[in-house]
């Protein structure tokens, strides 16, 4: 084992088992802030496999904005302080099912894989980065920024409560409202009393 | 660098987030739990790229880059959805939301036939 292992075994562990305790905490805030570790400690692992670009931004999005994003949702919605009681559902099935997939998985890598070495390559820098992403990828990178926008205007229009909103009452008097009110009442009296 | 390690992270990770989603009741915390097994797909994209030796360099890390951004779209929308869950119902729990569409509820609004419009 070299060193690369050893720091890849370390951080991996860190990850495993501060994700574990995302899904198992009973505080909803901690589990945000145990996210946080996982998320660095995957930033790490990225690191060591030379993926520099990707390490970075796994820092600046994730860590800096979506683990943000949650913890402003976690306090929006008025999450208790200390420990809550109602965060799981009795979960067997979802243990054999994540416990299932998991191992699972694991033992499809670990078979196909075995404890094999391969030489790490060249660093992803920016700059390689930068020219494959505009290079090769161009197509998909627009269609990624059309996605954040329309990701973009979707929240805007979810968060806001007055879109779409006044369209309803200028229609209903006209067509909708009445004829609806003089079927159902008679229709509901009849069938009510024989 | 054995590539076996990573992996065996990435499954280990892959599979508490699924836990995660069927386990937890608090919306907010099923995001988190998928949050964990993008990161997991993100570890594989990662270690793929040492590994496989593709006719594009640094395809894996691109991949990653790219998932890393519909992670950001999707937790924005995801938690515009919650906290207009939060102000509809006062309370973000996955269970309490009714699956089937509620009926309208018309308002009986009387109005004489007088009346000016």
């Amino acid at each position: 084992m070299t060193g690369a292992d050893v720091l890849l075994l370390a951080l991996g562990a860190v990850a495993v088992g501060s994700g574990a305790l995302v899904v198992a905490t009973r505080h909803l805030v901690r589990a945000g802030l145990w996210l946080v570790v996982c998320l660095g400690a995957l930033a790490g692992n990225y690191l060591v496999l030379t993926a520099e670009l990707v390490a970075w931004v796994q820092v600046l999005i994730y860590v800096g904005a979506v683990v943000v994003l949650l913890l402003f949702a976690v306090m929006l919605t008025r999450a208790p302080i200390g420990p809550s009681d109602d965060l799981d559902r009795p979960g067997w099935p979802a243990a054999l099912v994540g416990a299932g997939s998991g191992l699972g998985l694991a033992v499809l890598l670990i078979d196909a894989f075995r404890w094999s070495r391969v030489d790490l390559p060249a660093a992803g820098t920016a700059e390689r980065l930068g020219e494959q992403v505009f290079r090769s990828w161009v197509l998909p990178f627009e269609v990624l920024s059309v996605l954040l926008l329309a990701a973009l205007v979707g929240a805007i229009v979810l968060s806001r409560p007055d879109i779409g909103r006044p369209a309803a009452p200028t229609a209903a008097p006209d067509g909708g409202e009445r004829p609806a009110r003089v079927a159902s009442t008679p229709a509901a009296d009849e069938g009510g009393r024989p | 660098m054995r590539p076996v390690i990573p992996y065996v992270t990435a499954a280990l990770l892959f599979g508490l987030g699924v836990y995660g989603v069927l386990r937890r009741r608090n919306a907010v915390l099923v995001l988190m739990a998928v949050e964990l097994m993008l990161n997991a797909v993100n570890l594989v994209l990662v270690t793929a790229d040492t590994t496989v030796q593709a006719v594009l360099p640094h395809s894996g890390q691109v991949f990653a880059l790219f998932v890393i951004v519909l992670a950001a779209a999707e937790i924005g929308v995801g938690l515009a959805i919650v906290l207009q869950l939060y102000r509809l119902r006062a309370g973000v729990t996955v269970d309490d939301v009714p699956l089937a569409e509620p009926a309208p509820a018309v308002t009986p609004v009387e109005r004489p036939e007088g009346a000016i419009r």
